[in-house]
């Protein structure tokens, strides 16, 4: 991707990212030593108590949490890197958006519904194919996985009320 | 030879029809995964690890590692065709591999990167039937404090030898720790780190992060790069083969090397693609033809393949040894064995022969038969690619989320795979490496319960770690490799002149 003078894309740092990634690490680790501390960290009657361990841990996590957001903060006016750039994000988010409504429909109507519709769906929208060709690619695969899982290896999927019309 | 003796038995059971039939499927879906851009090894074999539940462990782990085969040859291919590492223990590959298919040798390229994967990866399991029951021998005598130094050792390895930012490298481990933290504690009974979330009682599963860090996150990470791919055509045809084949015995040296690079890389645990790197930058300041690294010379291609085959499959030696895996994929592999209610150690080697010699003999046809798969296939792979991404992403995005269901059979893993994805794009993208992250996770818990029963044996006195030379030794050499990065720095301050202040 060409970053030329005139062109300045839009796009995110990586110090900014650094940083805030670095603050939620620290913040995480916070939360550690806090439980730890709730569940006893030192030595009990007949050794460690359960938040002994998990009290160094979630301790070094602040430390290293602390250490980064300093890195990042002191590297923030200099550092020009880019993390990502708005297109590259669209990109990306052009998959994350509906895997996320795709995880939510796995919930909702079972896998094997959510799968034809999130295959069909983005063949179509994200890949441009014919309503015919996602739908020719999408069945076949979702209905051979449901005899492989359902019939064959008897792993059980969640389902939804589609397949409970019809039976399963 | 009593060793002989056991692999004979082995190769009798690695022999049946069903096995044979599971090693071949394995190695082709090995491959097909290894091509396959957000499949990789450790994630596809976390996928397919539930299937495995109504076999044999003998024959599942045949086939898993024959699967793991499969990923290792398979991640050449994109390297060489497509400049795009279907592993990450491809990217060394892809520096010299792609330059020579530029120029039209991308058959030779592809012969020469699976045969010294072949030749690293038979070296690797001689080594291993000689060793490994030495090793399973001498682990007899670890006590708790010896496992938890090893443990400690093993950590402390990746936070040394990382080129990265040692803080994120500790930072991720960490979080690993910290997630496998959550839970029951088995020791007290107590809740930990659930926040009064019922669905976190049993606490992360390793195979639901795998699949999302390395599965979804591979995803997001190529969608940056638009949704087109395109690569060059590989002829491969027999002349081309033999033509290639009486090349290579050219750099016999540096195959040795490679080897032994792998070899080591894989046992203390820094797994295949430090290995690779390793071996590259290696090959490079030692070969006449140095400097012209990078613009296609074969020598390039053999080094890091040697190097990551070797590490690969040697990484296997202490998981079976000593339950450390060597490497993320070693790590699903543990996690499989400790599902099928096998437990990693030396105990393993005298309780469970057949499984260990089964697939001990195992390694050796898979990489026999995986070699010959991948020469006569190497079309067909290629064509997998050429399946328009816009096709591939939503397939892969599914075969994920089956794979994150079937492991508890609990919904929440299917959005929590989600969420490990996101961690995993960023995480990648920020050079917090993945790699400590999924091994603590693995291993978390053993080691806190290694530790706490140290602590319980020696009352809380902490010198029970330095109570015996073995003991000793290992956690010295954990803290020496923990300090390693500090300690050169001030080596290399105190002998000033020499190179006028060149440090690597």
């Amino acid at each position: 991707m060409e970053n030329s003078k005139d062109i300045e894309q839009r796009a995110v740092r990586v110090v900014t990212v650094d940083l805030a990634v670095a603050a939620i690490i620290l913040a995480l680790g916070a939360l550690v030593v806090y439980e730890s501390v709730r569940l006893g960290a030192k030595w009990g009657a007949d050794g460690p108590e359960a938040g002994y361990f998990p009290f160094y841990i979630g301790a070094l996590i602040c430390i290293c949490g602390a250490a980064v957001t300093v890195q990042s903060l002191l590297g923030l006016k200099s550092d020009r890197a880019t993390f990502v750039t708005y297109e590259q994000f669209k990109l990306v988010l052009v998959v994350l958006l509906p895997t996320i409504a795709y995880a939510v429909g796995v919930w909702m109507v079972g896998i094997y519904v959510s799968s034809i519709l999130f295959i069909a769906l983005f063949m179509k929208f994200a890949g441009h194919y014919s309503w015919l060709r996602s739908a020719a690619v999408a069945g076949p695969v979702m209905v051979a996985a449901f005899l492989m899982f359902e019939i064959w290896f008897k792993i059980p999927l969640p389902k939804g009320p589609v397949e409970r019309l019809l039976g399963f | 030879m009593e060793e002989l003796n056991a692999l004979f038995h082995g190769f009798s059971v690695a022999l049946t029809p069903f096995n044979l039939v599971l090693m071949l499927v394995g190695i082709t879906l090995g491959v097909i995964i290894g091509v396959l851009p957000g499949l990789g090894g450790a994630n596809g074999i976390a996928i397919l690890l539930p299937l495995t539940f109504t076999m044999s462990p003998t024959s599942a782990i045949i086939m898993l590692s024959c699967i793991y085969w499969g990923a290792l040859f398979g991640g050449a291919i994109t390297s060489i065709l497509f400049n795009i590492p279907g592993e990450p223990w491809s990217v060394a590959t892809t520096f010299d591999g792609y330059p020579m298919a530029q120029q039209g040798q991308a058959g030779e390229a592809l012969t020469a990167a699976f045969t010294s994967s072949f030749v690293g990866a038979l070296v690797a399991v001689l080594m291993f039937t000689f060793i490994a029951p030495l090793v399973a021998k001498f682990a007899l005598k670890f006590g708790p404090p010896e496992f938890f130094a090893v443990y400690l050792l093993t950590f402390c390895s990746f936070v040394g030898t990382g080129k990265g930012n040692p803080f994120k490298v500790i930072a991720s481990m960490m979080l690993g720790f910290a997630m496998a933290a959550v839970g029951i504690d088995t020791v007290t009974g107590q809740l930990r780190l659930t926040f009064g979330f019922t669905e976190l009682l049993s606490g992360f599963h390793f195979l639901v992060a795998v699949i999302g860090l390395f599965g979804i996150g591979e995803i997001l990470l190529s969608m940056e790069e638009g949704l087109s791919f395109s690569g060059h055509t590989a002829k491969i045809n027999p002349k081309i083969v033999l033509e290639t084949w009486k090349k290579l015995p050219r750099y016999w040296a540096t195959s040795v090397r490679g080897c032994i690079i792998g070899c080591w890389m894989g046992i203390i645990p820094g797994g295949a693609t430090p290995a690779s790197f390793m071996s590259y930058g290696v090959a490079r300041k030692v070969s006449r033809n140095g400097d012209k690294f990078g613009t296609g010379q074969i020598e390039g291609v053999v080094a890091p393949e040697t190097a990551a085959h070797a590490a690969g499959t040697s990484a296997l030696l202490p998981m079976l040894t000593l339950g450390i895996p060597g490497s993320p994929t070693a790590a699903v592999l543990l996690g499989g064995l400790l599902i099928w209610g096998l437990q990693p150690g030396p105990l393993l080697f005298v309780e469970q022969k057949e499984f260990v010699w089964g697939l001990i003999a195992s390694m050796y046809l898979g990489n026999v038969v995986g070699l010959i798969v991948v020469l006569t296939m190497v079309p067909l792979f290629a064509a997998i690619l050429r399946v328009p991404f816009s096709i591939i992403a939503p397939l892969i995005v599914v075969i994920c989320a089956i794979g994150a269901y079937t492991v508890k059979n609990n919904l929440l893993d299917v959005g929590l795979m989600v969420f490990f994805g996101i961690m995993g794009y960023v995480f990648k993208k920020l050079d917090y490496p993945l790699a400590p992250l999924v091994l603590a996770l693995v291993l978390g818990d053993a080691a806190e319960s290694a530790f706490r029963q140290s602590m319980l044996i020696s009352q809380g006195d902490m010198s029970v770690f330095f109570s015996n030379w073995l003991v000793g030794g290992m956690t010295g050499l954990a803290l020496l490799a923990l300090f390693w990065p500090l300690i050169s720095k001030v080596i290399s301050r105190l002998r000033p002149a020499a190179s006028g202040g060149g440090a690597a």
